[in-house]
């Protein structure tokens, strides 16, 4: 596979293009119509138009917020789970010089968020099986990130940028849900997902250096 | 239904939606009935077929007829758009495939259970079981690839278990063709349940084709191509049991009363008020395309529609889980196969099928690599590996 970004054929651009000066005379040919705010305008309407992508069934006025963001977590630490399945694959096969026990403490880390996010909700009175607004949202971001390390012709390094996305929103999300918990004087869960943000910056510093160096040999 | 022959529904010519019609708000992914969304995906899949069978009829007939087709078809683009865009976009293309699955599985198996003839009720349950391990191996994509749990979209009303094993679905052409229905004395229930799956297989079959390479994963990908293969394959089997025998006209009438038939048992089992509504008016509509099309068999036929028609629909397709259907159907007929036209014992499979089979399979086979190991948990397989 390939490690590396190369020189080669790339007919994207114009300088590559032997047509180019035809294009250009696109730009002269049109005289345009319209005002491009009215795009805006629609979008607009439509906002107002718009109701949630969901609602919450079970939790209680206080603890509603927490418990969407306890199912966002919970379906970025699943999701994160099969990244770093796809990344360990990708680094196997590349022959990339990252640790495989490391990666593994990772992804198993990630899993173990996941378990941790769905006890928080079952002891808050939740269900952890229910896919929360913010969790269905989470999963719409994520999923540029799983078509990046599930494609077989990006490097380590595009790999490892897809991760670092991950990993920072990870970094800001468990500060969030320390701090979305602190009133409700669980110190247990205070603990427990201080412990987890501990971990998180573990990775990503460990993320951001592995990163460096992937990039600093050429992989783009 | 009573009278659809004398009710008039809307004027064509009063069919008329903006782009702001056609683009509704979504119903929500999580907070609307799963079967919300089956029917929604089965209308679009009743539209299309009508788009494709217009198109085709228009192929073949002469101008006259081509106008009619023409006026409308272009009324049915829109229906097809406004219902098919009303699927939100926090879907996945993986998540709606599970809801593909749902109506392929929920309404077959609703259509199965009250076929009067045996035939065609075996033929859908020998389908059935197959769309119902296609759900299991797409949830152990969904889980392992997106790490979402496809039970978010079944709401429970549907099972994921391994079933007829997608690696032996794949079958030589001659023996996915089946016996068609005779026209003359079939019972207008087993026209309106053929043409009705013929078109949900063909949406699934046009949709995985669509969706397949958009997908990164090699293994999605070649999910995605071997049973895009099987849909082709269901395809075939449900437009073989439809009577090549009746005409053009003859069809274009039905493929109306089926439209009326199916919007009619949406607005009956609709649970959301706004698309209640929509399909109330779509009913309204195609009652006006039924006139249309049964001016067309009168003018071009100088035939009359009671020759093929029910005086009253049918009691419409239930929207419901059908678990102790399926579960029974899979364990009495998880073994059979098919050899020509008949449904048969394992042992009595085709030689040509088993040819066949080796040769796809023989690179490996993507629905057994992608569940290998799999079984579905509450939220997902993880929560049993973590536990």
């Amino acid at each position: 596979m390939q490690t590396a970004t190369e020189v080669g054929m790339n007919h994207s651009g114009m300088d590559a293009a032997p047509d180019a000066e035809e294009m250009l005379e696109n730009t002269e040919l049109t005289d345009p119509r319209g005002d491009e705010r009215e795009a805006a305008k629609v979008r607009a309407e439509y906002v107002a138009e718009a109701g949630p992508v969901g609602t919450l069934p079970q939790a209680e006025a206080p603890l509603m917020l927490l418990m969407d963001k306890l199912g966002e977590r919970l379906a970025f630490e699943r999701s994160g789970t099969r990244l770093y399945d796809a990344l360990m694959m990708k680094c196997k096969a590349a022959g990339a010089k990252i640790p495989a026990k490391e990666l593994q403490h990772i992804r198993d880390e990630e899993a173990m968020h996941f378990a941790l996010c769905g006890a928080a909700i079952q002891s808050l009175g939740g269900d952890p099986t229910e896919q929360t607004p913010c969790a269905d949202i989470a999963g719409v971001e994520g999923m540029g990130l799983v078509q990046v390390l599930t494609d077989p012709r990006t490097t380590v390094a595009q790999c490892l940028h897809a991760i670092l996305v991950a990993e920072m929103t990870d970094n800001a999300a468990w500060e969030e849900l320390i701090e979305l918990t602190l009133p409700t004087g669980n110190d247990d869960l205070v603990a427990r997902f201080r412990k987890a943000q501990a971990n998180e910056a573990e990775h990503l510093e460990k993320v951001r250096g592995w990163y460096k160096a992937a990039t600093l040999n050429g992989g783009g | 239904m009573k009278g659809i022959l004398q009710e008039k529904g809307v004027a064509l010519e009063k069919q008329r939606l903006t782009w702001r019609d056609l683009v509704q708000k979504p119903i929500s992914k999580l907070d609307d009935d799963a079967y919300t969304r089956v029917r929604i995906i089965l209308m679009n899949g009743i539209e299309l077929e009508a788009s494709r069978f217009s198109h085709a009829a228009a192929r073949m007939n002469p101008p006259a007829l081509q106008r009619m087709l023409a006026d409308v078809r272009i009324v049915e683009q829109h229906q097809a758009t406004l219902i098919n865009w009303l699927i939100g976009p926090d879907h996945s293309p993986l998540e709606t495939t599970i809801a593909y699955e749902q109506v392929a599985i929920d309404v077959t198996a609703g259509v199965a259970m009250r076929e009067p003839d045996p035939y065609l009720a075996q033929v859908y349950r020998f389908g059935l079981l197959e769309d119902f391990d296609h759900m299991y191996r797409y949830s152990a994509l969904l889980d392992r690839l997106e790490g979402k749990d496809a039970n978010n979209i079944l709401q429970s009303y549907t099972d994921i278990l391994p079933a007829r094993p997608t690696i032996e679905h794949h079958r030589a052409p001659q023996d996915n063709l089946r016996k068609p229905y005779d026209r003359k004395s079939a019972a207008p229930l087993s026209k309106l349940h053929a043409l009705t799956i013929m078109a949900a297989e063909q949406q699934t079959h046009n949709f995985y084709m669509n969706i397949g390479p958009m997908y990164a994963d090699p293994v999605a990908r070649q999910l995605y191509a071997e049973i895009a293969s099987v849909e082709e394959q269901h395809v075939t089997q449900y437009e073989s049991i439809i009577d090549p025998e009746e005409s053009w006209l003859e069809k274009w009438v039905l493929h109306e009363v089926g439209e009326v038939y199916n919007y009619y048992g949406c607005m009956q089992q609709e649970t959301n008020p706004r698309i209640k509504a929509l399909w109330e008016r779509f009913c309204d509509y195609e009652l006006g395309h039924l006139q249309v099309a049964l001016a067309a068999f009168k003018k071009f036929e100088k035939r009359d529609p009671e020759e093929i028609l029910p005086t009253e629909l049918p009691e419409p397709i239930p929207f419901a889980s059908q678990r102790e259907f399926v579960r029974e159907t899979l364990a009495n007929e998880v073994d059979l196969r098919a050899n020509g036209t008949e449904i048969v014992e394992k042992s009595k499979e085709s030689k040509a099928s088993l040819q066949y089979r080796k040769e796809v399979n023989a690179d490996g086979s993507p629905s057994e690599t992608i569940s290998a190991g799999y079984r579905w948990a509450p939220g997902s397989e993880l929560k049993l590996k973590v536990a």
